[in-house]
């Protein structure tokens, strides 16, 4: 039976873990998402389905903890926050490389630096322009709900097991603390280990076994064969295009203006669109739910019907760039940011809209 | 009767193990990688485990181990092997889970996870090659580099004022409650190899008996690195590596051996 629960972000997450059969979760405190291991080590996983959590020596050690574990075929996660996910850089990195599955959450917070640890959307650049070394994406989940914070987890493991491929969850500390209305899903069992070896035994590392070995690196040194491993990542980030990009329209039907936020950002902005409409403008939302891959056409076709469109972030000015990428310059597209744990208002929102895009159009 | 007469199965009393693979090792002659690696494949053959071992690969000069080593592998970014170790042998608990490691990669860039593994006291086995130097990056100075030894990075000797003393990593984490076995050995004789393989051998079992951590250092030679022929780096192996890190077991059954 599903289950209704008043949880925080963070703890939903850790619980969807569990019922979503996830294996592992190796992790490093860091706020604003430590509630997600201290969650777990409450309820004992270990003995409720079997699931390992180990609170590992640092952010490094987690994500190749990780690695490990992923190499093995198991359901693997690790989740942190800004100035952790930049330690965890290499690892992901190599996760993608060796084309291994895992779920990597980031529940952000401001920075540059140690920053501060209220909320941000300033890791976008980080998420979905490389942030490690080398050619790959990671596919990029944006909650926008505790409900979402649970529901995402399951969704990013499949997508990590369809693609072989590291899937990021990016949050922030206003998702991940705040406490709302969230329908838990039933446990899915974990796989069993030979369950296990028969789905994934062409590939994981579970020991040499009726096979030739199974090898899991990301290097080759001879160039061809290598530019052969990226040219198949690409591959694999054209069919994400293809077949799993994710976004949320609101109120676009009408729509002379638009704006566009994901996230905590997209939850302001939805009431930004209602205060618009109250006064007689008529915004809509687009919502991104994966920031990779991102909804180009969507916001190539919105761009006909749209007088202007307000990018909407936590940040100095990052998800505007693949606004503007997208719209082909057809129609002015401007960015309204808040930063260092600053958190904008409908009221705000709405005024930038007016100032910037309205008002700039009728002159 | 002819040489060729005498080649037959019934007069066969050794063969290469068939966990090595047959590529061409990729070591510079005279290295002792290839001999730490044969006898670790020798003990997973013998011990009829290679259904159920997962070996990491570390980064340095046995990046490639697993074009050698027979065996399902995993390659680690540097020095991170005990953390897919430890999360291997967590989730796999009956498996044998071992790390094959230089001195960069397990004693400078990988100590934390080194020591964290070792004082949780993962099931693993820990088989750690200590040359002395950065041997694939091309001679540049390790953790374990000796006093006044010259290097790409250190071309007037380690000074120990400004560049620190060899670290005794291995004297370090015998000191932690988690580790069961530590021991020191070298493959550069035949009497040597075969206590190093003996001592490989009690870390499997160990493994198998859930006794905890199991970490086998072995004292190796460079002779690319250190600019000398194979002979000559092996008797100034013994002349020199040997009296800072002294062969012999270190700790047994969870008991140090010696006072350190």
């Amino acid at each position: 039976m599903s289950e209704l629960r008043l949880m925080k972000g963070n703890e939903a997450l850790a619980e969807a873990a569990i019922r979503a059969g996830a294996d592992a979760y190796f992790g490093y405190p860091i706020t604003p998402q430590s509630e997600v291991i201290e969650y777990l080590m409450t309820q004992r996983p270990e003995e409720r389905t079997g699931m390992v959590v180990l609170q590992a020596e640092s952010e490094v050690a987690a994500i190749n903890m990780v690695y490990g574990a992923a190499s093995t075929g198991k359901r693997t996660m690790t989740s942190s926050s800004s100035p952790g996910i930049s330690l965890k850089l290499e690892g992901i990195s190599y996760l993608a490389g060796a084309e291994l599955p895992a779920v990597i959450v980031n529940v952000m917070r401001g920075g540059p630096g140690l920053g501060t640890i209220q909320p941000s959307q300033a890791d976008y650049f980080q998420s979905v322009k490389g942030g490690g070394h080398g050619d790959y994406r990671l596919y990029v989940l944006a909650p926008a709900s505790v409900q979402e914070m649970a529901d995402f987890v399951s969704d990013a493991f499949d997508i990590a097991f369809k693609y072989r491929a590291p899937v990021l969850i990016l949050s922030d500390g206003l998702i991940g603390q705040m406490m709302e209305k969230v329908v838990l899903k039933d446990q899915t069992e974990r796989l069993a280990d030979e369950e296990i070896i028969e789905r994934y035994g062409s590939w994981a590392t579970t020991g040499r076994k009726g096979r030739e070995r199974n090898i899991i690196t990301s290097l080759d040194l001879v160039p061809e064969r290598m530019e052969a491993r990226v040219h198949k990542l690409q591959e694999k980030y054209k069919q994400m295009e293809r077949e799993d990009l994710r976004y949320e329209k609101i109120q676009c039907d009408d729509a002379e203006y638009l704006f566009v936020a994901y996230g905590s950002s997209s939850r302001i902005a939805q009431k930004a669109v209602q205060l618009g409409r109250e006064k007689g403008i008529k915004v809509g939302l687009l919502r991104p739910i994966t920031l990779f891959p991102f909804p180009k056409q969507q916001l190539f076709d919105l761009a006909d019907q749209v007088k202007g469109i307000l990018s909407v972030e936590l940040s100095s000015g990052q998800m505007v760039e693949d606004v503007q990428l997208a719209v082909e310059g057809k129609v002015p597209v401007k960015h309204f940011g808040r930063t260092g744990g600053s958190i904008h208002t409908p009221e705000e929102i709405l005024e930038v809209l007016e100032q910037k895009i309205i008002s700039n159009g009728r002159n | 009767m002819d040489v060729i007469d005498i080649i037959k199965p019934e007069n066969q009393v050794f063969s290469k193990t068939c966990l090595m693979t047959d590529a061409n090792l990729s070591y510079c002659p005279g290295c002792g990688h290839g001999t730490a690696h044969n006898i670790t494949m020798e003990v997973i053959e013998e011990l009829g485990i290679v259904e159920d071992t997962i070996g990491i690969a570390p980064v340095g000069c046995s990046v490639l181990a697993y074009d050698f080593m027979n065996i399902d592998i995993t390659q680690a970014a540097h020095g991170r092997a005990p953390a897919l170790a430890t999360a291997i042998s967590r989730t796999w608990p009956n498996k044998y889970v071992f790390t094959y490691q230089g001195d960069g990669d397990l004693a400078a860039i990988g100590t934390a996870e080194t020591i964290h593994a070792c004082n949780r006291g993962e099931n693993i086995v820990i088989i750690f090659v200590n040359n002395g130097i950065y041997g694939m990056t091309g001679g540049q100075m390790a953790p374990t580099t000796l006093p006044g030894m010259r290097t790409s990075t250190s071309p007037y000797g380690r000074e120990i004022e400004t560049m620190g003393s060899p670290l005794k990593i291995t004297e370090l984490i015998a000191n932690l409650p988690g580790t069961y076995f530590v021991t020191r050995q070298s493959v550069h004789t035949h009497k040597h190899v075969r206590k190093a393989k003996k001592a490989i051998k009690t870390a499997f079992m160990n493994t198998r008996l859930k006794k905890g951590l199991s970490f086998v250092e072995i004292v190796s030679n460079c002779n690319s690195g250190w600019k000398m022929n194979p002979n000559d780096s092996n008797t100034w192996m013994e002349e020199h590596m040997f009296p800072y890190f002294p062969l012999g077991d270190i700790k047994v059954k969870g008991e140090l051996k010696q006072k350190l």
